[in-house]
């Protein structure tokens, strides 16, 4: 008998349809993962699972754990199910615990509601539980609280809040978006390991279908609100039925063709650059000390050239886009454009600061929401000493909406009116108005649906052939850098550890922390190319 | 079922300390800076107190000597150091015109002050905690609405209002309290917290009404966070999540309030001390203000700029008991 039957389960919100009609079912010890893109409800269906809809959910179908019916559960049977029968991992782990309370606390309330024992016991389970997910005490005292921690740390203290009392049922949503690939490889090996030695069941939610083909014993894929095909992963791999299945499969592998690139002649010239943060002071009177998040940083850019920097968080790489697009000042080395210096007597250089752009990661909180976009994507002109006026203006917005895949009259609408990966295309029109020698992509495609990333990527492809472009492409994604750039650079604790051709780079890695990352990356198996 | 921390989440003691020592710096780097600014604004007003109190007919001899007495004489630096200096070893000066030593005058009213303040502030908070909880607890519906609604009126119902209510109903017609003055303490601590409490009521209710939507919107946010969500997947109601894990996360914002309402309650209560005839802080200040008496002015200025130091201070210890990512920050 399966553990989790979800059966013609419909939902709607305030009158919207969220889900419609979707089954699936969990035995004991298998693993499901739910993929789609957003919007698709997967995890309105986790949420469903654990009744925790938000207000105004209506609810029709049903959702049996064990044979026994959850939606017309009474919300005190549902308190004493959620926890004890069925844990839930979230994506966030830097918010998804109280920064108030210390992790032992936490872990042990989760037993404590559930069970009554004294408190030392429960603390002594706690304790166990937090061994097993990896935070051994020695390392991890109970005392810590979440913000002494990394992300991928505080996940296990989810997880372990999670496990505690060995739910039968574990739902994950996205539990590993939020965390560098080589931390994913290893929660992702934790969540494997719990499911063989708890027999649990796990309803597994993520985009990420490298991940999910990976992971899952049987794979669901959802699309605005409906199951479009489900099945075991292997079979699934190898005959995908819907259209739907092979878009979502052949986007996340998509190939663009760059254009070649002859040029020779540098753009971007860095050398030994270093930046440091000033530490707070550990004693009063003592000199702070400093962190260094970039070190002896160098590199050159060629026109034309496509350049893409990956590592992990916190490796530098954000510091070292700042540092070049002139935000901050940098304690030694130099930082060239054009051999002019984008920083000078500690002002930015205005006069380089026009020949670059930056296109953000966030398409929804990089605009401001009250101005058109033909206001919003024409701001660098604010940087030129002679900006276009009347028709040349209206012109080039027009031009550039085009460039980008948009209409002409779109200028005179607001940002709420488009979608993420419009808003993008508006991001790079804003980027490429001025005509800049220089464009910094900083995780750019990252928060794109894999469909629309596919476009994204396409466009910049496009693009490159149209305006020459030279631009440095930041990403933790390995498989896009692969695909978008000619050169890559690879950055650990604030060096650049390897740079070379791309495919070169990819192919034959020569540092070991190369090579630990392209072996982390989770990657999609062959078959399912065969069969697209 | 509320435990505020466990035995092992106690908070680190020698984080504590750093983090104490490093606001007392800044407690006493304060008070200086108030002191020196207290002193040079009050100086340069125009009007000399010596010739203010004798009149326009008065004799140069005996103007002279009245500044010498009053220590006038000397420069503005020497005045500023004997003032700093004599309030640190609790000689106040004399007033000008009441001749009697400021230390004591003011004394007196702080016994009436402070106690009022904290009488006040304390019915505030019992008031306004409860209603912030309830009414976050029921977003919305009919509960919130009604707190909501309470709350719109107190803040925008003047104090001195409430206070002839209350007189007109809790003195004039049901006879529980007298209609104004205050007993004094030694008549016992009951009688004088009798005499406090139609003060201490009107003073707190328009408080109350700030704090408790404070508390309600803080809570709100708070609500809506990620590890709310979490706590309930742990198998926590709504009720237990709310108060294990969104109270003591809302209370930052709360302090904050706190705080500020306080050093308004010591010295901004003087219309409700008129209303009552109470021999408080502002009224003090507020007649030697008056008689141009200004070595009185400047020693309660001092006094409440003093207060709502230490208050500040103080509520910034309690941020940092409340919240453990505080303790490491400078």
């Amino acid at each position: 008998m399966s553990l989790l039957q979800i059966e013609n389960l419909s939902l709607s919100i305030h009158e919207a349809e969220i889900l419609n009609q979707v089954s699936l079912s969990i035995a004991p010890g298998e693993i499901v993962a739910v993929t789609g893109e957003s919007g698709s409800g997967k995890s309105m269906t986790a949420l469903a699972v654990m009744q925790l809809l938000p207000d105004g959910a209506v609810g029709k179908g049903s959702i049996k754990l064990n044979g026994q019916e959850l939606l017309d559960r009474p919300e005190a049977e549902m308190c004493a199910l959620r926890g004890a029968s069925i844990g839930m991992v979230f994506q966030e782990p830097m918010t998804a615990l109280n920064p108030v309370k210390t992790i032992g606390d936490q872990v042990m309330e989760t037993i404590l509601i559930h069970q009554a024992m004294p408190a030392y016991k429960a603390r002594e389970r706690a304790q166990e539980v937090l061994i097993r997910v990896g935070l051994p005490p020695d390392k991890f005292p109970m005392s810590r609280y979440p913000h002494e921690l990394s992300g991928g740390q505080r996940q296990r203290v989810v997880i372990a809040m999670a496990i505690a009392l060995r739910p039968k049922l574990l739902i994950a949503d996205e539990p590993t978006t939020a965390l560098d690939v080589t931390t994913q490889a290893q929660i992702l090996d934790l969540l494997k390991g719990l499911v063989t030695e708890y027999g649990m069941g796990l309803l597994m939610i993520t985009h990420d279908l490298a991940v999910v083909s990976d992971m899952a014993d049987q794979i669901v894929v959802m699309r605005h609100g409906e199951v479009v095909e489900s099945g075991a992963t292997d079979h699934l791999l190898r005959n995908m039925q819907h259209p739907y299945t092979r878009m979502l499969f052949e986007a996340s592998e998509h190939q663009v063709n760059l254009p070649e690139s002859y040029e020779t002649k540098p753009l971007l010239q860095v050398t030994g650059v270093v930046r440091d943060y000033r530490l707070p002071r550990k004693q009063l009177f003592q000199t702070p000390g400093t962190h260094r998040a970039v070190d002896q940083v160098s590199f050159v850019l060629n026109r034309g050239e496509r350049l893409g920097l990956v590592g992990e968080s916190g490796c530098g790489k954000s510091t070292l886009t700042r540092a070049i697009l002139g935000l901050e000042e940098i304690q030694s080395g130099q930082i060239l454009l054009d051999d002019q210096p984008v920083f000078s007597g500690h002002k930015p250089n205005l006069a380089v600061r026009r020949k670059m752009q930056v296109v953000f990661q966030d398409p929804f909180g990089s605009f401001n929401p009250r101005h058109r976009v033909s206001r919003l994507i024409t701001e660098p002109f604010y940087l030129l000493d002679d900006p276009p006026h009347g028709s040349d203006r209206l012109d080039r917005i027009a031009e550039m909406l085009g460039a980008v895949g948009l209409s002409a009259d779109d200028a005179n609408k607001y940002i709420h009116e488009f979608s993420g990966g419009q808003r993008q295309r508006i991001a790079i029109a804003r980027a490429l108005i001025t005509r800049p020698e220089l464009i910094l992509f900083d995780e750019a495609v990252s928060a794109l649906d894999v469909s629309v990333r596919a476009q994204i990527l396409d466009l910049l492809a496009e693009l490159c052939e149209a305006y020459n472009l030279t631009y440095l492409f930041i990403s933790h994604d390995l498989s896009v850098v692969r695909t978008i750039t000619d050169r890559v650079m690879v950055m650990q604790a604030g060096k650049i550890v390897e740079q070379g051709e791309t495919e070169q780079v990819f192919t034959d890695p020569q540092h070991s922390y190369t090579r630990k990352l392209i072996a982390a990356a989770p990657r999609l198996p062959e078959i399912g190319r065969g069969a697209a | 079922m509320w435990r505020w921390t466990s035995r092992k989440s106690r908070p680190n003691v020698t984080l504590m300390l750093r983090y104490a020592l490093k606001r007392l710096i800044s407690l006493i780097v304060s008070l200086a800076v108030a002191s020196v600014v207290i002193f040079a604004v009050i100086e340069v007003a125009p009007g000399d107190p010596a010739s203010f109190m004798l009149g326009v007919n008065a004799q140069p001899e005996t103007l002279a000597a009245l500044r010498s007495e009053l220590g006038l004489d000397v420069s503005q630096t020497q005045r500023y150091f004997n003032w700093v200096g004599g309030m640190l070893s609790g000689d106040f000066g004399t007033s000008y015109t009441y001749r009697t030593p400021v230390s004591q005058m003011i004394a007196d009213r702080m016994w009436v002050s402070l106690p009022l303040a904290l009488y006040a502030l304390t019915l505030s908070t019992l008031i306004a905690f409860p209603a912030g909880i309830y009414a976050a607890a029921r977003r919305g519906r009919p509960g919130d609405l009604t707190v909501m609604g309470a709350t719109q009126l107190g803040i925008a119902v003047p104090n001195f209002w409430f206070a002839m209510m209350l007189v007109l109903i809790f003195a004039i017609n049901l006879r529980w309290f007298n209609a104004g003055g205050f007993v004094g303490w030694d008549k016992g601590i009951w009688a004088g917290l009798h005499s406090l409490t139609l003060p201490a009521i009107a003073l707190a209710l328009p408080q109350a009404a700030i704090l408790a939507r404070v508390m309600r919107s803080a809570l709100l946010d708070i609500l809506g966070e990620d590890f709310m969500r979490t706590a309930r997947a742990k198998g926590l109601s709504r009720r237990q999540a709310l108060w294990r894990h969104g109270v003591r996360n809302a209370l930052i914002p709360v302090l904050t309030i706190i705080g500020l309402q306080f050093s308004f309650l010591l010295a901004g209560s003087i219309i409700i001390e008129q209303v009552f005839y109470l021999p408080g802080l502002g009224r003090l200040v507020f007649q030697a203000i008056s008689a141009r008496d200004l070595i009185v002015v400047e020693s309660v200025v001092m006094l409440l700029v003093f207060a709502v130091i230490m208050v500040n201070f103080l509520v910034d210890l309690a941020y940092a008991a409340v919240d453990p990512r505080l303790r490491n920050r400078t």
